[in-house]
């Protein structure tokens, strides 16, 4: 089969550069997402490819590896309904691009960075998808307290500018409305993000409720929407965060925005990137996902940051939902392998009717020992925060051990311990969706709750800083 | 384009196959492509060479040239490592450009060094011995060896290149930068097997879980266990001579962190700055995957470059479990059969390989040096019992566990006495007996039994109510509680506490089992095990962050604070 030149499709898909020429149709196999193509010339590892199909829509892929003349893509669209035969394939010559500027502000597209707003094909300069690592001495360290008005969250695991910082949920928790709380309200230094929200799976329901909560963010023309459905395809997932966070880069550290990137859900595009493994057969690490899944998530994750000596940073909260609640899973587990930190929502905590329904003991922000703190946030914040958690295990091991022996029998600083995590619970933690507290205030609230404790038991915070919040002996 | 000479026939990820190389050998570096990017041979079938890419091979095509070297994985081994950060590959990245693209090309030569002879023209050297020094802005003193025997021919006088010759042995021109393939350990005359302990400053370890230098040790931990701040800490406080810090597939933002945390602390020793003992390989998870693994040889590589200056060097590694993913997301590439979990069955002595390389020995120039070598390992789902934490275990001689429930109680370092251990635990008592510390070993000992069995009472309460225990148990409970709170855990972000001094750390440990022991005095007086539970000793816990990291009388003073007051009680 000889390779023939097909008359360009002529309307070049959205954000997606296109610059091939030869067309190759000897199409060898087709399996799950891939597409084996034989005969080729010239064509190099991880290019973009598209695929064009007799009397349908064209579509696309990237190549997965190349042998000789054979060449295997992954199609981001699925390969259902193709038929060997009926297929041309032209390859880029390069890997996928997208192109990058400020018009993408306000755009809604779908997965593939395709206008979903009836508006034209977002403009600017190409950049590669995949993005290149930054020069780890060239980052600033990110320091600067991003203050979400979440109490919970500002308290003791307090987001920082440039941070990875993951929500880790369950199907039916509130985790899109923090989500969305946190990209609508959250500010650094007084100024807000613009955001960058890569849905991947996400119901229609889920996607009407985001739309709906990032209105006033959209209204203002700082809203990026990049929309990969439940129904649509699910490889198109594998490219969602990568053009995400390449438009984010380059309005960040090329035109000094703080942007927050959310993507949602973390699970949904993991499954695809195993969907292709298995097709390739490759031997599986953990339940099925291929052992490069931490390298690959690192990938995306690792674009957050900030750079020496420019402005803007990228800060990225990507959602996910624990198979059967299950941490130790492999998408939660790598993630957390890789973000600096993570927020962990609770059933039970949710059944307490808290929200946000944090598990706090399990959440955890790494970065916050450098964005909190005296010059910061506020001098007593980090043994503030020490001391709620410190306490909270406590009361932890109390509540196990009332649950064994009765409350009764509790020596008498074990059910102040109990009396500390419900005033906790209710007074610092619980709060309303749409309700910004300022940081003082929360803080203020954690040692109204500390006050319930014997000072004796305060010994992660210095005795002079005791002194001052509570005064004198109790 | 030419016919001849090597050609890319396959491309699958990091993994090439390449035709026609001619003579090529295992593990010699081919360039691929026109970007000419770094690979090594790990197979050969007639004439078809496996290679595994250094870099990105995005837009590589079969047909594409490739071009053997005839050299192996080397790295430039010279004056100005320290202080610096470079890649997995050894290539600066201090002065790289903001976006790491694959084509970058390394000027090792561009900086001039000052070069002080210690030979004369017409000394005979033997390898080993010291042929000069080049002065640094840090303390440690840069030194040039000489790599073979023979008489002193030249000497090069002034300021010199790092590749210029220095001085000749013989015929042989002595450069003060080398090339040294970095798989390849370095000579040394003979290990050496008496226990000298490594003060690390953290107490947990020094207290309980020494390491001796030239030894092995992994930190295995689920993430946020504490793993990397651990490390952290013991790069900055440890008594090492050298620290060479690798981040193995780990994140960006922490490396970044290092080296501005470094840059900033003094260092109380000698009075510079800790950057300027440390090197710093940062090939972080986002970075090109193989060179993951080529960091990890770098790193002891350039350890062992300092071993053999004199110097007592510590590599770290996070994480190496990141490293053995480089290894087994290889071999599935290559189609070998996997072993446990996908991993290659040749892990575990790839481990030892790495492991082994650590040691306390007299070098070729008749110094006594080490490299220790610590670890840390990141067990997917937390589970000890995967490959790389049980394979580990075997070629170390200290584990530090770090558990999840204490991280979630907040209490750090997160290392756990139910499973740590320390194989020189004994020896490093001989050695702080030999020192003027005779009790360094009862006290270990007792701590060690006093937390366990308050583990096994609490666990006994669960079911019976702490009331029901007896007193002088439930005395124990509260000795494990003061224990935990007092000696063991220690708050990085303290500046009085970050780290603490080999006295500091006997007095804490010293005032606690005191504290207990009259505890149990009381009790046994019959005052009641709640007035003793009750008591006020939030004085006790704070001494630790109060006083500074060498104020072991200011630990004493309070120590006699808190005996009076007990004495007190009724
Ligand atoms: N010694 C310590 N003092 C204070 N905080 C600590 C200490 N050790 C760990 N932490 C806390 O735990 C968090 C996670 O530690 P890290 O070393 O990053 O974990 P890992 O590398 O195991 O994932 C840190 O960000 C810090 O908040
Ligand atoms: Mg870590």
């Amino acid at each position: 089969m000889t390779a023939e030149r097909v008359p360009d499709p002529g309307v070049a898909p959205g954000a997606v550069d296109l610059g091939a020429e030869i067309a190759f149709s000897d199409v060898r196999e087709l399996r799950g997402p891939l597409l084996v193509v034989g005969d080729v010339t010239g064509v190099g590892w991880d290019e973009f490819a598209t695929v064009d199909v007799d009397g349908g829509v064209s579509r696309h892929g990237l190549v997965l590896e190349v042998d000789d003349d054979l060449a295997v893509l992954q199609v981001l669209e699925g390969t259902a309904g193709l038929v060997p035969g009926g297929v041309w394939v032209r390859f880029a010559g390069r890997p996928l691009q997208v192109r990058v500027s400020t018009d993408w502000y306000g755009r809604v597209c779908n997965g593939r960075g395709e206008p979903l707003d009836g508006g034209p094909p977002v403009g600017g300069s190409p950049r590669p998808v995949a993005g290149w690592p930054l020069n780890p001495t060239r980052r600033e360290p990110p320091r600067e307290a991003v203050l979400t008005g979440v109490s919970v969250l500002d308290t003791l695991t307090t987001l920082v500018r440039g941070q990875k910082l993951p929500i880790f949920s369950v199907p039916g928790l509130p985790h899109l409305t923090l989500a969305t709380q946190i990209a609508a309200r959250a500010t650094t230094a007084g100024e807000g993000f613009r955001v960058v929200f890569a849905g991947m799976g996400l119901t229609h329901a889920d996607i009407a409720y985001v739309r709906d909560r990032l209105e006033e963010r959209s209204a203002a023309g700082e809203l990026v929407l990049l929309l990969n459905a439940a129904d649509d395809p699910v490889i198109e997932r594998v490219l969602t965060p990568r053009i995400a966070l390449t438009v984010a880069e380059h309005l960040a550290f090329e035109h000094g925005d703080d942007v927050l990137v959310v993507m949602s859900d973390m699970t949904s595009y993991a499954e695809a990137v195993r969907e292709v493994a298995a097709a390739r057969r490759e031997i599986p690490a953990r339940r099925g996902y291929p052992g490069y899944l931490y390298s690959d998530l690192a990938s995306l994750y690792e674009r957050c940051g900030r750079v020496r000596g420019r402005p803007g940073s990228v800060t990225v909260v990507p959602v996910l939902t624990m198979p059967s609640g299950d941490i130790t899973h492999p998408v939660p587990d790598l993630t957390g392998y890789i973000t600096e930190g993570q927020i962990v929502l609770s059933p039970e905590v949710d059944a307490r009717g808290v929200y946000p329904p944090v598990d706090v003991l399990s959440s955890l922000s790494r970065l916050m020992r450098s964005g909190a703190g005296p010059g910061r946030t506020r001098e007593d914040h980090l043994p503030v925060a020490a001391q709620v958690l410190a306490a909270l295990a406590r009361a932890r091991q109390a509540a196990e051990l009332g649950e064994l022996v009765g409350v009764a029998a509790l020596s008498q600083t074990d059910r102040a311990y109990l009396t500390f995590r419900e005033t906790v619970e209710r007074d610092l933690f619980a709060q309303g969706g749409d309700e910004g507290r300022p940081m003082g205030d929360s803080l203020d609230r954690a040692w109204r709750a500390l006050d319930v404790l014997p000072r004796r038991e305060l010994t992660m915070l210095p005795a002079a800083m005791v002194a001052e919040h509570l005064g004198g002996v109790s | 384009m030419e016919l001849t000479g090597g050609r890319v026939r396959r491309v699958n990820g990091p993994l090439v196959e390449v035709e026609n190389l001619g003579d090529v050998a295992m593990s010699e570096v081919v360039r691929l492509g026109p970007e000419r990017i770094a690979a090594e041979v790990v197979g050969l079938a007639g004439a078809r060479a496996t290679l595994q890419a250094y870099e990105y091979t995005g837009g590589l095509r079969p047909g594409d040239r490739a071009e053997a070297t005839g050299d192996r994985l080397a790295g430039l081994f010279g004056p100005g490592l320290l202080g610096q950060a470079f890649d997995g590959l050894l290539r600066p990245l201090s002065g790289a450009p903001v976006w790491l693209t694959p084509h970058r090309e390394v000027d090792a030569a561009a900086r001039a060094w000052h070069f002080e002879p210690a030979v004369a023209l017409g000394d005979q050297v033997e390898p080993g011995d010291l042929l000069g020094t080049v002065p640094q802005t840090g303390p440690v003193e840069h030194r040039l060896v000489a790599p073979v025997r023979g008489p002193v021919t030249w000497l090069a006088d002034g300021s010199l290149g790092a590749t210029d010759p220095a001085v000749r042995v013989g015929d042989i021109p002595v450069p003060l930068a080398h090339r040294w393939p970095i798989r390849v350990p370095r000579r040394f005359r003979e290990r050496l097997s008496d226990v000298v302990p490594l003060h690390t400053g953290q107490r947990v370890l020094d207290l309980l879980y020494p390491i001796a230098r030239g030894t092995a040790a992994a930190v295995p931990g689920g993430f946020g266990t504490g793993k990397t701040l651990l490390l952290q800490q013991i790069a900055k406080w440890s008594e090492a001579d050298v620290v060479v810090y690798v981040g193995c597939g780990e994140r960006g933002n922490e490396m970044a962190e290092v080296l501005d945390e470094l840059a900033q602390v003094p260092d109380e020793r000698t009075g510079g700055r800790l950057v300027d003992r440390t090197v710093i390989i940062a090939n972080t998870s986002n970075m090109p995957m193989m060179a993951r693994e080529a960091s990890i040889h770098s790193g002891i590589a350039v350890a062992e470059y300092f071993r053999d200056m004199g110097y007592d060097a510590v590599v770290i590694a996070d994480s190496t479990s990141r490293w053995a993913e480089a290894l087994r997301e290889f071999a599935n590439r290559t189609g070998d059969l996997p072993a446990e979990e996908g991993y290659p069955a040749t892990l575990a002595s790839q481990l030892a390989a790495f492991y082994e390389r650590a040691g306390r020995v007299v070098t070729l120039g008749g110094r006594t040096a080490s490299t220790t070598v610590i670890g840390a390992v990141s067990p997917p789902g937390g589970d000890m019992t995967e490959p790389v934490t049980t394979a580990t275990q075997r070629f170390i001689r200290s584990l530090w566990l770090l558990d999840r429930e204490l991280a979630y109680a907040r209490h750090y370092p997160a290392v756990t006495w139910a499973g740590s251990f320390a194989r020189d635990a004994d020896a490093v008592g001989l050695w702080h007996a030999a020192r003027g510390d005779p009790g360094w070993r009862a006290r270990r000992a007792t701590a060690t039994a006093l937390l366990a069995e308050a583990d096994r009472l609490a666990s006994l309460a669960e079911v019976i109510g702490t009331a029901s225990l007896p007193a002088h148990e439930r005395v124990v409970l509260l000795a494990g509680q003061l224990l935990r709170d007092a000696v063991l855990q220690q708050n990085a972000l303290v500046a009085n506490d970050a780290s603490c001094s080999v006295a500091k750390g006997a007095a804490l440990l010293t005032t606690v089992l005191d504290v207990v022991e009259t505890c149990q005095r009381l009790v046994a007086r019959g005052v009641a095990a709640t007035t003793v539970e009750e008591a006020d000793l939030a004085d006790l816990v704070r001494v630790r962050e109060e006083v500074g990291p060498d104020d072991a009388d200011g630990v004493l003073r309070r120590r006699e604070e808190v005996l009076a007051r007990l004495e007190a009680l009724t």
